[in-house]
């Protein structure tokens, strides 16, 4: 039977109470994983892996997390997304909403968008694949 | 220089799992400061030695020509000591390993008997991030290391 929406987040839920050693009651929806839980660069390798885990799923690298798209040099100028590299994010990130990134889109601004939802939107959408 | 804290591997399955030992004497000098009177060896230390453990067994899955940095301690805990005269296990399993990282899973042995359990992440550092500064050549494993690594002889315990 397919997991619902709240099944999911729980689970994405101990994924992140581990991951991160944060306390249940952090970990919401609208949570930054960087700036309200504090992860670090290897974490978000952390999270991956248990995540593949825990669902049995697979994770291509990039997925998730596109960091390969915001260090690509073709995608940004000035520290910023171009354009074309907004329009690919955007088509590569379906689970995150970044409404609010476009106005400004400047890569250091990115870790804003990677929230709790985010991942609990990947995974199910990845479920429902 | 470099600090090594395995003594011998004892099982080696390439690119699965390996197991080491170390044996535990009072002829090191940091168990008389740690404690005074109650020589015990620090959860650190083995921490670092399951990291050696993992760490050759990650590398050598790469032909060791990956820089393999310890990049996080997931889980540490111990629930006895080991003291001069015990013979500390270390048996490590790849739970997840890619391009960039591995995962490791990790069981402690006091003379075979589970003591502990660590979980490590390791990085693989050309992979994993550009912008780190990091030396070109391998770092972790040169040639002084390789050396070591081919004194090591893998031992049966039967």
């Amino acid at each position: 039977m397919a997991l619902s929406r709240d099944e999911i987040f729980n689970r994405v839920k101990d994924v992140l109470v581990e991951a991160l050693g944060v306390d249940d009651d952090e970990v919401t929806e609208t949570a930054t994983l960087s700036g309200d839980l504090g992860a670090e660069s290897i974490d978000y390798l952390d999270i991956v892996f248990r995540l593949e885990r825990d669902f049995s799923i697979k994770i291509p690298r990039g997925e998730l997390f596109p960091d390969d798209l915001l260090n690509n040099p073709e995608y940004v100028d000035n520290g910023k997304l171009t354009p074309v590299g907004l329009e690919k994010l955007q088509e590569a990130m379906p689970h995150a909403d970044l409404s609010g990134f476009a106005d400004n889109p400047d890569v250091s601004r990115m870790p804003e968008f990677f929230t709790v939802g985010t991942i609990v939107n990947y995974v199910e959408r990845k479920l429902a694949a | 220089m470099r600090w090594i804290w395995i003594d011998a591997f004892t099982e080696f399955e390439s690119g699965r799992r390996a197991r080491a030992i170390k044996n535990v004497t009072l002829a090191e000098e940091y168990l008389h400061d740690h404690f005074p009177g109650y020589p015990v060896l620090p959860p650190s230390l083995m921490i670092e030695g399951m990291a050696q453990t993992a760490g050759i067994l990650v590398g050598e899955a790469g032909g060791f020509r990956e820089k393999v940095i310890l990049a996080k301690v997931r889980r540490a805990e111990f629930d006895d000591y080991c003291v001069p005269g015990d013979t500390v296990g270390y048996e490590a399993v790849i739970e997840t390993m890619d391009a960039a990282a591995a995962s490791i899973d990790g069981t402690v042995y006091r003379n075979d008997a589970k003591i502990g359990s660590i979980a490590l992440m390791f990085s693989h550092a050309d992979q994993a991030a550009t912008n780190l500064g990091l030396p070109e050549h391998n770092f972790v494993f040169n040639d002084q290391f390789m050396d070591l690594l081919n004194t090591y002889r893998l031992k049966s315990r039967d």
